[in-house]
């Protein structure tokens, strides 16, 4: 009695790997492996309704980007026309006025932190429009240069005073770069010039 | 000597599939980690425009989206072949909607988070830019002013 020593049963996980497969399926179907990536830009705040009004801020003519696109996708930039590829050297020499032109912004000392005085074109502003006809791709790839131009700046800029890239600094330093190169694009409520 | 035998008439051992479920829980556990869901199906066209200056989308609970695009072919009978707008998804006619939409989504969004809310616009890289701006239009008066064009790299 009892001498027959009895193994327990062995559980049966065959069909384990089949509910696994399931899930694992279940799974790849219903996920997307990319995270999103994109093109992170700031609006602008919105205006109050009674605070519209048509006086135009005053700006100085040098200290303005004009940047137009037509349903063409053509870009005009300050009355001249550019290719987008060279929209970027455009805005990087307009940001920075190396050379001190009269054309381009004036430039100013103003104090940055740990970075001390920096002359920097305060009043630059890039102004953006586009036809309601203009493809999204090549709206996109206007604002794809500017703010390459402003990274690349940045980059330099970070690289010339403390060797290292804008991204690897600290935060602090981050921020002062990005007061001393803060993105002035503004966009105009877009025309319908140019047709359809 | 090495002894070789040549019966031939053994059966083949089974395959232990023992190990199987492990390798497999473990794939799964790598998909369920490394992959996303997805937000909606879609109901338009969206081929992604592309650029280089992209920075990643971080917190998907902060991010709410905005889809455009040319309805796919089922929904033509239905909406017509214009771009549309896609919230969630349902097609809404109106770039105004977008902002009652968007002003609810925060409402509903922990407080602590409204602040930080960006919007992911995913728009075909053929769109007219009407459309386009009238959205910006309606997240400016939502004041949802961070936004995020999606774009895939060059």
């Amino acid at each position: 009695m009892g001498k027959k020593k009895r193994s327990v049963g062995e559980l049966n996980a065959s069909s384990m790997a089949d509910i696994a497969f399931l899930l694992l399926v279940f799974f790849l179907v219903t996920t997307s492996m990319s995270t999103d990536k994109g093109l992170a830009r700031r609006l602008p705040p919105p205006v109050p309704k009674d605070k519209i009004d048509d006086t135009e801020i005053e700006m100085n003519k040098r200290n303005v980007l004009q940047i137009l696109v037509n349903s063409n996708n053509d870009l005009m930039v300050n009355g001249e026309v550019l290719e987008v590829s060279k929209l970027k050297e455009k805005a990087k020499e307009f940001i920075l006025n190396p050379s001190n032109s009269e054309e381009l912004p004036e430039k100013e000392v103003g104090s940055f932190g740990s970075f001390g005085n920096v002359m920097y074109t305060k009043k630059h502003v890039i102004s953006l429009q586009n036809d309601r006809g203009t493809q999204y791709q090549a709206y996109l790839d206007v604002q794809n240069a500017l703010v390459a131009a402003y990274d690349e700046i940045r980059d330099d800029f970070s690289m010339q005073k403390r060797g290292k890239k804008f991204a690897e600094l600290s935060e602090e330093e981050q921020k002062e770069v990005q007061k001393i190169f803060p993105q002035k694009i503004s966009e105009a409520e877009p025309k319908n010039y140019g047709g359809n | 000597m090495a002894k070789f035998r040549k019966d031939g008439g053994r059966a083949l051992p089974g395959l232990s599939t023992s190990s199987l479920p492990d390798i497999v829980f473990m794939l799964l556990f790598f998909f369920m980690t490394a992959t996303s869901m997805k937000e909606v199906t879609y109901k338009v066209n969206i081929n992604l425009p592309s650029a280089t200056q992209l920075t990643k989308l971080e917190k998907k609970s902060l991010v709410k989206y905005v889809y455009i695009g040319q309805p796919k072919k089922e929904w033509v009978k239905y909406v017509g072949t214009e771009s549309c707008i896609q919230l969630d998804d349902e097609f809404v006619k109106d770039a105004d909607k977008v902002q009652s939409y968007i002003i609810d989504k925060r409402a509903a969004m922990n407080e602590d988070d409204q602040g930080q809310m960006v919007v992911s616009m995913k728009v075909d890289k053929d769109t007219k830019m009407g459309i386009v701006t009238d959205v910006k239009q309606a997240l400016r008066n939502a004041n949802a002013l961070k936004i995020n064009y999606t774009a895939l790299g060059k």
